[in-house]
C-alpha cells in the first residue's frame, strides 16, 4: 500500500539519515523524500511517499518516534490531509508547437516559466494525478528533463 | 509544541565555568554526571582527554588491554548497578572496537556513553589518518549519537547524553569529539537541566487507572493465569513491586534470560526462565496458560519460537515502557504502555484497596507443581565433571551470593540453568546481540562496581580467549574478577546444533588440534594451557580435571584474594536441554 508520512524534526544535522535509515534499515523503498524548515525555523518537515506493507510501516513509525530529534511522525490516511507537488518540466518547443503547448499549460493553469527559441519550462502544482495528466499530454513534443518536490502534505 | 525536560539534580542553576580546554570540560561533565569510572584507551584523537583526566583525582580511569574489552567492562558496570557505564577510545580502530559493545547495549536496552576522539574537523571527511565516520557508522545501534563540532555544546551535549542513555528504555549514546574540539578553550556553560522537543524523553508514560482495574478483571476471570516478566523489570527496579503483586496475586512468575533475578528463582512461585533453552515447565506454563502477562519484555525469538502458536490460546497483556514493541513481533489484545514500576506500584495500591477476587488456580498451580518437580534442569553424572556439575558446586559454595558474568553458548545457558538468582543485576549476559568475549571484562566492570561482591564469570573456551587479554587489566588494576572456564575443547553451542540438525559434521568447531582432540580422556592435548596463559598475565590459575577436586579447587578460587582462572576440564558431548529448536513450538521441546 502507499503510505504519505509527514516527519516533524529538528533541523540538526543528522536527522534527515535517520529518519531514512529507519526505512531503508527495514527494506522500505523511498518514492519521494520532501525535506524543507518550517515557519519555526528550528524544526524541519520531512515528507516521504513510499509503498509497503501496513504493519511493517506503523512500525517503523513508532520506532521513528523514538528518535530524539523527532517531534511527531503520522502517516497520513486517505483523504486525511492536503497533498501537493511542484514539478518543473522542459518540453521541446518551437514556433510550430509553442501555441498548442500555451494551451494545454492553460487548460491545466499551469505557469511557464523560461522559454527559448528550443524549449519551454513549465510549472506545474497539483495533486499527483494531475502531474501525470499533464505530463502524458507532453510526451508527443518531447520531455528534455523534469525536476519535482516530491509530494507534500498538511494535515486537513 | 509539547517538550520534554530532563530533571535537574545535583546542579539546579546554570553555571558558568572557568576558562579550560575542551577536554577538560569533559572531565568536569562527567564528574558532574557522578562518573567515577571509565574504561578508556588513550590514541592520538583521544589524548587530550586523557590528559585532562590525569588533571583529576575524581574518576578512575581504567585501561582495558583491547577498546572491546574496556568497552563490555563499561557495560558490566553498567549491568551490575544500572549507573551509566563509560568508555572511551580513541579515533578509527578506537571507535571501531567499540562497536560491538555499541551493539549489544542497544539489544539489551543497557546505558552506555561511550566517547571517541575524533581526527581535527578541517580533516573530518578527506580519509585523515585514523578516521572513520563513527557517527555515521553506529546510526543503527544508537539511543542517539553526537559529532561535537564547537566546545561551548560540550556541557550540553553530556547532560542530554547522560539523560538519554538511563532514561525510559535505556541505551547507548556516543560522543564523538574532534581533537581540536578538545584543544579549543572555552568558558563553558553548564546547564542546569536540558530541553527535548521529542515528548517521548519527558516523564515516563504511565499507565492508566482503567487499563490497570481492568487487567486485574482480566486476573479475576482467568484460570490459567502466568506472568512473563523481562529485563524491563530490572532496569526499571521493579523486582520489589513484582514480587509483591505476584503473592498478592498468587501468579507464578517465568523470566526471560534479561529477566533472570527479577523474581527469586527460589520463591515457589517462582517457574524460573523459559525460552529455547530455559525450564520445561516454563515453557509449558506459558504455551498452556489462559492468560499471559508480559511485564518488560520483547516477545524475541528466543522466548517464542514461531510466534503464530506462542500462547496461542492466552490473552495477552503486554506492558511495556516502548509502545514500539507492542504488536512488533506478537499481536496482543492488551497492549498498555507504560513505566512496568509505576504499573505494578499502581496495581499494588488498588490490591490493597479494591476487593480483588483472586483467580481460582488451584489446578493450575498444581499442574505447574507437577511439572516442576518431574521436569527439573537435570543432568546425567558421568565419571568426567560435566559442566552442568561445576555451575552447581559453584552456586552451592557461593551459597547463590555473586555476580556471574558469562560469554556466549552453552556454559552461558547452563549458568542461568543451575546457579539460582534470587536478587536482579547479577546475571550479566550478552543475550540480545550474543557477543562472544563479553565474560570476562564485564566481570570486571561488576568487580570495579561492586569491590565487596565476588564477581565470576562462567566462560567458554571459545569464548573466554576473545577477550582474554583483560586478564592483563585484572593484574594491573587490582581487579579481583574470577574466570571458570567450562573448558570443552569445542565450540560447544555450535557443535550442539552440527550434532542435532547436522549430522554431526564438524565444520571448524574444534578448537586445539582436530587430529588429536584434547579433553578430560586426553589431558596431554588439551589446548591452549589457560593457567600458563594465566601465569603469563601474573595472574593465579589452575586447572581441574578430576571431578573428586572439583569442589576444592572452586573453593580454593572463591578464597583467592585476586583474579583467578579457573580451568575446569569437561567432556564436549553435553548437550544444553531442553531445547526447542529455532522457529519451532513448544511442542517440538526436546527434552532428551
Amino acid at each position: 500500500m502507499r503510505h504519505t508520512i509527514s516527519v516533524l524534526v529538528e533541523n540538526k544535522f543528522g536527522v534527515l539519515t535517520r529518519v531514512a535509515g529507519m526505512f531503508s534499515g527495514r527494506g522500505f523503498n523511498i518514492d519521494s523524500l520532501n525535506v524543507a524548515p518550517t515557519h519555526d525555523p528550528s524544526l524541519s518537515r520531512i515528507t516521504v511517499v513510499l509503498m509497503g506493507d501496513t504493519s511493517a510501516l506503523d512500525l517503523a513509525i513508532k520506532q521513528l518516534r523514538k528518535l530524539v530529534n523527532v517531534v511527531d511522525a503520522i502517516d497520513f490516511k486517505e483523504g486525511q490531509a492536503v497533498v501537493r507537488e511542484l514539478m518543473l518540466v522542459k518540453v521541446k518547443a518551437d514556433s510550430k508547437t509553442r501555441s498548442e503547448i500555451m494551451q494545454i499549460c492553460d487548460i491545466f493553469r499551469t505557469k511557464i516559466v523560461n522559454v527559448s527559441t528550443t524549449d519551454v519550462i513549465i510549472e506545474v502544482t497539483g495533486d499527483e494525478g494531475k502531474a501525470a495528466a499533464f505530463l502524458k499530454l507532453l510526451e508527443p513534443f518531447g520531455v528534455l528533463e523534469l525536476a519535482r518536490t516530491g509530494v507534500l502534505a498538511l494535515k486537513r | 509544541m509539547p517538550k520534554s525536560t530532563s530533571p535537574s539534580t545535583a546542579f539546579p542553576q546554570p553555571e558558568i565555568g572557568r576558562e579550560m580546554k575542551g577536554a577538560d570540560c569533559v572531565v568536569e561533565c562527567l564528574v558532574r554526571e557522578g562518573v567515577d569510572v571509565i574504561f578508556a584507551y588513550p590514541g592520538g584523537a583521544s589524548q587530550e582527554l586523557h590528559q585532562a583526566l590525569a588533571r583529576t583525582d575524581k574518576i578512575r580511569v581504567i585501561l582495558p588491554r583491547h577498546e572491546q574489552g574496556g568497552s563490555f567492562a563499561a557495560e558490566g558496570y553498567a549491568r551490575a548497578t544500572g549507573k551509566v557505564g563509560v568508555c572511551m577510545a580513541t579515533s578509527g580502530p578506537g571507535a571501531t572496537n567499540l562497536i560491538s559493545a555499541i551493539a549489544d547495549a542497544f539489544m539489551d536496552s543497557i546505558p552506555l556513553v561511550a566517547i571517541t576522539g575524533q581526527v581535527r574537523s578541517e580533516y573530518i571527511g578527506k580519509m585523515a589518518f585514523q578516521e572513520t565516520d563513527f557517527y555515521g557508522m553506529t546510526l543503527p545501534i544508537v539511543k542517539h549519537s553526537y559529532l561535537v563540532m564547537d566546545a561551548r555544546d560540550l556541557p550540553r551535549v553530556f547532560k542530554e547524553a547522560f539523560h538519554i542513555a538511563n532514561s525510559g528504555r535505556p541505551g547507548p549514546v556516543i560522543i564523538d569529539i574532534p581533537k581540536n574540539v578538545q584543544q579549543a578553550l572555552i568558558q563553558p556553560v553548564f546547564p542546569a537541566s536540558v530541553t527535548f522537543s521529542n515528548p517521548l524523553l519527558g516523564a515516563l508514560p504511565r499507565a492508566s487507572d482503567d487499563q490497570l482495574k481492568q487487567l486485574l478483571a482480566l486476573i479475576s476471570e482467568s484460570k490459567r493465569p502466568v506472568i512473563y516478566a523481562g529485563g524491563g523489570i530490572i532496569s526499571s527496579g521493579a523486582h520489589a513491586e513484582l514480587k509483591a503483586f505476584a503473592e498478592t496475586t498468587n501468579l507464578m512468575v517465568a523470566t526471560t534470560l534479561m529477566g533472570v533475578g527479577a523474581f527469586p528463582e527460589t520463591h515457589k512461585l517462582s517457574l524460573q526462565w523459559f525460552g529455547m533453552h530455559g525450564a520445561a515447565y516454563g515453557n509449558w506454563a506459558v504455551d498452556q496458560c489462559d492468560l499471559l502477562l508480559c511485564l518488560g519484555a520483547r516477545f524475541d525469538d528466543r522466548i517464542t519460537g514461531a510466534t503464530e502458536p506462542f500462547a496461542a490460546g492466552a490473552k495477552i497483556v503486554h506492558l511495556d515502557i516502548d509502545a514500539s514493541e507492542h504488536n512488533k513481533n506478537k499481536r496482543v489484545q492488551f497492549p498498555i504502555v507504560s513505566d512496568v514500576k509505576y504499573a505494578l506500584h499502581r496495581l499494588n495500591e488498588l490490591l490493597a484497596v479494591h476487593r480483588f477476587a483472586p483467580p481460582e488456580t488451584k489446578a493450575w498451580h498444581t499442574q505447574l507443581n507437577a511439572w516442576k518437580r518431574d521436569y527439573p534442569f537435570s543432568y546425567e553424572e558421568s565419571r568426567h565433571i560435566v559442566p552442568q556439575e561445576a555451575v552447581q558446586a559453584l552456586y552451592e559454595l557461593t551459597k547463590g551470593d555473586a555476580i556471574i558474568a558469562t560469554g556466549v553458548g552453552q556454559h552461558q545457558m547452563w549458568a542461568a540453568q543451575f546457579y539460582r538468582f534470587t536478587e536482579p543485576r547479577r546475571y550479566l549476559s550478552s543475550l540480545g546481540l550474543g557477543a562472544m568475549g563479553f565474560g570476562y571484562p564485564a566481570a570486571l566492570g561488576a568487580k570495579v562496581a561492586c569491590p565487596d561482591k565476588q564477581v565470576i564469570d562462567i566462560d567458554g573456551d571459545g569464548s573466554f580467549m576473545m577477550d582474554i587479554q583483560e586478564l592483563a587489566t585484572a593484574k594491573i588494576e587490582k581487579i579481583a574478577a574470577k574466570a571458570m572456564i567450562l573448558n570443552n575443547q569445542h565450540l560447544g553451542m555450535v557443535v550442539q546444533w552440527e550434532d542435532r540438525f547436522y549430522g554431526s559434521v564438524r565444520g571448524n568447531t574444534i578448537l586445539g588440534d582436530e587430529n588429536n582432540v584434547g579433553g578430560p580422556d586426553n589431558p596431554d592435548a588439551l589446548y591452549p594451557d589457560f593457567v600458563k596463559i594465566a601465569e603469563g598475565f601474573g595472574v593465579k590459575g589452575r586447572r581441574v580435571i578430576r571431578k573428586s577436586e572439583l569442589r576444592e579447587a572452586i573453593q580454593e578460587m572463591l578464597d583467592h584474594d585476586g583474579p583467578y582462572v579457573l580451568d575446569v576440564i569437561v567432556p564436549f558431548t553435553e548437550h544444553v536441554l531442553p531445547m526447542i529448536p529455532a522457529g519451532k513450538t513448544v511442542k517440538d521441546m526436546i527434552l532428551k
